[in-house]
């Protein structure tokens, strides 16, 4: 059986282990071999920064895990436009390519999908 | 209908786990069917045996055992959420060289992919927290 998956991702990377968790239930589901997708929103932008040296601080480089998400066959991420202008980003700010969606059109992309995480 | 429930905040810290246990009694009562509940993130602070609430507090842990033993509920503890937080099933502390009996009765430890299957199986799959 397969099941459309879509992940909101909205904390800044390095706060705790909510994003670590939560990349967990997105490999798993594509394990799974689920449809996945990931909208990235509010500070949730942060993740997918360029040029983050967590492990200075001793912290795990989650950025990486991201990278790896095409060996997966998860290609849809999606970022929302206005979070990512309030934070002074830019889409070559990022580390990976995302479709941008403005935050009008993002309960509509939201009704697309079975499951939100 | 079938449900499938994540419940990711401690009893502590949220009300979020209060909330799924409500939201599973009355669904029952209305005769749904609660396929799995999926304790993870802090959600696994719900399972430890011995958490001990003064006595006119919420006892979150008997709730959840005495709806286990009752309705015959599937509660699931995340085995790497668990892990991480000390709570460890008596096969795992033996392996790793601890001395833990902390699950408290009607849970049982499981990996992420009884997440995933609940999600698929049941018809509407709700988080808390």
């Amino acid at each position: 059986m397969t099941k459309k998956f879509l992940f909101i991702m909205r904390e800044a990377p390095h706060q705790g282990i909510q994003l670590q968790e939560k990349l967990d239930v997105i490999l798993t589901a594509a394990a799974f071999d689920q449809k996945v997708a990931l909208l990235f929103l509010d500070d949730g932008v942060f993740q997918l920064k360029k040029g983050q040296q967590p492990e200075k601080q001793g912290l795990k480089d989650t950025a990486s895990i991201f990278n790896a998400l095409e060996i997966y066959d998860v290609h849809d991420l999606y970022m929302e436009v206005e979070s990512l202008q309030e934070r002074g980003l830019k889409p070559s700010d990022l580390s990976l390519t995302v479709q941008e969606f403005y935050r009008k059109d993002v309960n509509e992309l939201m009704r697309g999908y079975d499951i939100i995480f | 209908m079938k449900y499938a429930i994540q419940v990711n905040a401690s009893p502590n810290d949220s009300n979020s786990g209060y909330c799924a246990y409500q939201f599973i009694k009355a669904a029952l009562a209305k005769e749904h069917e609660i396929f799995r509940v999926f304790f993870y993130q802090e959600g696994i602070y719900h399972a430890f045996k011995y958490s001990t609430p003064p006595e006119d507090e919420l006892q979150m842990t008997k709730k959840w055992t005495e709806l286990a033993k009752q309705k015959g509920i599937d509660l699931v503890v995340c085995i790497s959420a668990a892990q991480r937080r000390g709570l460890l099933s008596d096969d795992e502390a033996q392996r790793q060289g601890k001395n833990d009996r902390d699950l408290a009765e009607g849970f049982r430890i499981s990996g992420l992919g009884q997440l995933l299957e609940a999600t698929l199986l049941a018809d509407r799959f709700i988080e808390f927290g």
